[in-house]
């Protein structure tokens, strides 16, 4: 392709976004993520998705336990390594750094702290939950591999507790990811976050922590939830 | 010996390498724990990790490379095993050692560092990117005051096989690298604490830094690798020191005094002191280390 059609073509691909952005109606959508067409270094011009590109829009599967024995095996494993996501969400996150200290000590249950989703299988939504928050808590729950169990701490993931009729905050978490665990209290102390972890360890050894397929079954249901709450949905439905 | 004896007992040792490695890692985090006041993790604790890794359902990928970056680390882990002599005098235990393995074990400490960066450049992660460049800025930091002491031993010892370094030490502790050569064995042991990559010097992969390194992007299965390769390196780097500087060992209990007691040093200067900032341990690397590596090479020289 000569520079002269390269050119026009960009001229072309201008004049239309432009158009575009004068006509079309308003979305959460950044420019930069919007589709269009660009032209690769080598002048060949090629159509980009970015929100596609950057994540994948694949909707989860249900992912089976296998062989009963096996699994009881593995299970007994998954509840004996416990990796927690380290996102501090609401005021209860202040609740878990004393769980690393030498009075609460959740390492010797093997419970361990992981700074990324991506090797984490427990995510502990610390008390209230802003809309805000809530779609970064989306995220990176969909990020995390299956199986991977929700803790929801404090009072305010069950009813909205004390910000029940806040304007900003959710009332409750499990219309929007699926619970493994509550610990009920307005804060709960260390201990019952301790006891929580054993209940989700018993859980996990009866094999009864199989939230990560509810969520691929029930995904419609779940993405309406959860589009309902948030207005600026600029992201694909499931991204991992 | 047979060949497949031979086999047979590379896997053996890759067995007792790998648990040996996993044991002394966790009786060092029980250790941190108890200087802390903490009981801290179980002694099954990383065997337990290993299978829950393996056990993970989901697994995505970000391409070829994404695959192939665990692989090269594994491959970089075991490679150094492969030619490495373990125990001095007991031909198992002498794996693939030749003449010259001195080059291509410094050459495979590079591998597996390369691959992952390979890897994690795939994965897409700008906190991955980040962990290579500062991963690979301190590598180089510490590579050439380690090769700059090697090469020192090599000349002292006319040989580049590390059986033969390894015989020449032989004959009771005075005849130590670390008493004949203490400068050079002061250049290798001062940056062995940047290959260990415990505390001064462990930005790259802190959970607790922003970005922890280049395993970002890496779960299950691909983790599991790069823990079990991880644990691996670890002893392999401690018995790299110990043929090197400290005599070598000639019985499995003498290895796991030496192993235990080198990877303690590094483990006690990083219970002791702070992280530095990449900048800083570059900075610290081409100081004293570096010198001592100079005047090492320099003594033989003339």
């Amino acid at each position: 392709m000569s520079e002269l059609n390269i050119n026009s073509k960009v001229q072309e691909m201008l004049e239309r976004s432009e158009q575009n952005a004068k006509n079309s109606e308003k979305t959460f959508v950044r420019p930069e993520d919007e589709v269009r067409e660009v032209v690769a270094p080598d002048g060949s011009i090629i159509k980009i998705n970015p929100l596609y590109d950057y994540f994948s829009g694949e909707r989860p599967k249900e992912e089976k336990p296998k062989n009963a024995i096996v699994e009881k095996f593995l299970n007994w494993a998954r509840s004996e390594s416990i990796w927690v996501l380290g996102f501090g969400t609401g005021c209860g996150s202040i609740e878990i750094p004393p769980l690393v200290t030498p009075r609460y000590d959740m390492f010797r249950f093997g419970v361990q702290m992981r700074p990324t989703p991506r090797q984490s299988n427990a995510f502990i939504i610390s008390g209230y939950l802003s809309v805000k928050t809530l779609k970064r808590v989306i995220r990176s729950y969909e990020q995390m591999p299956s199986p991977k169990y929700v803790i929801a701490l404090g009072s305010c993931t069950i009813n909205g507790g004390m910000y029940y009729d806040s304007y900003s905050t959710i009332n409750r978490l499990d219309k929007y990811i699926p619970v493994d665990v509550y610990i009920a209290g307005c804060m709960p102390r260390p201990e019952a976050l301790l006891a929580g972890f054993g209940k989700l360890k018993e859980l996990i050894k009866e094999g009864k922590a199989e939230k990560a397929n509810e969520y691929a079954r029930n995904f419609d249901e779940y993405k309406a939830n959860q589009k309902k709450i948030i207005k600026d949905w600029n992201m694909p439905d499931y991204n991992w | 010996m047979n060949i497949y004896v031979k086999i047979a007992y590379t896997f053996l040792g890759l067995m007792i390498v790998l648990n040996w490695g996993m044991l002394m890692r966790v009786t060092f985090r029980k250790i941190g724990a108890r200087m802390a006041g903490r009981h801290g993790v179980p002694f099954r604790q990383p065997w337990i990790d290993l299978i829950k890794n393996i056990a993970v359902r989901t697994t995505l990928t970000h391409g070829v490379m994404f695959y192939l970056g665990p692989v090269f680390r594994f491959s970089g882990a075991v490679g150094l095993f492969l030619f490495m002599p373990i125990l001095f005098g007991k031909e198992a235990w002498m794996n693939f050692s030749f003449e010259g393995d001195l080059v291509l074990i410094l050459y495979f400490q590079l591998f597996g560092m390369l691959g992952m960066a390979l890897g994690a450049g795939e994965g897409g992660q700008p906190h991955s990117a980040i962990g290579i460049s500062r991963g690979l800025a301190q590598h180089a930091a510490v590579e050439l005051p380690m090769t700059m002491g090697i090469i020192a031993l090599a000349i002292q010892y006319q040989t580049l096989s590390i059986s033969e370094i390894v015989a020449a030490q032989q004959g009771g502790f005075l005849h130590w690298s670390f008493f004949t050569n203490p400068v050079a064995s002061a250049a290798i042991m001062l940056s062995a604490l940047g290959a260990f990559g415990y505390s001064p010097f462990n930005l790259v992969k802190a959970p607790n830094e922003i970005p922890i390194g280049p395993p970002t992007e890496y779960h299950g299965t691909y983790l599991g690798v790069l823990m079990t390769s991880g644990n691996i390196l670890g002893v392999m780097e401690t018995i790299l020191f110990m043929n090197l500087v400290f005599g070598g060992a000639t019985n499995w209990f003498e290895l796991i005094i030496k192993s235990f007691l080198i990877y303690f040093y590094a483990v006690f200067v990083g219970m002791v002191f702070p992280r530095f900032r990449i900048e800083q341990s570059v900075a610290w690397f081409f100081k004293i280390p570096l010198l001592l590596g100079f005047i090492a090479i320099l003594m033989y020289s003339f």
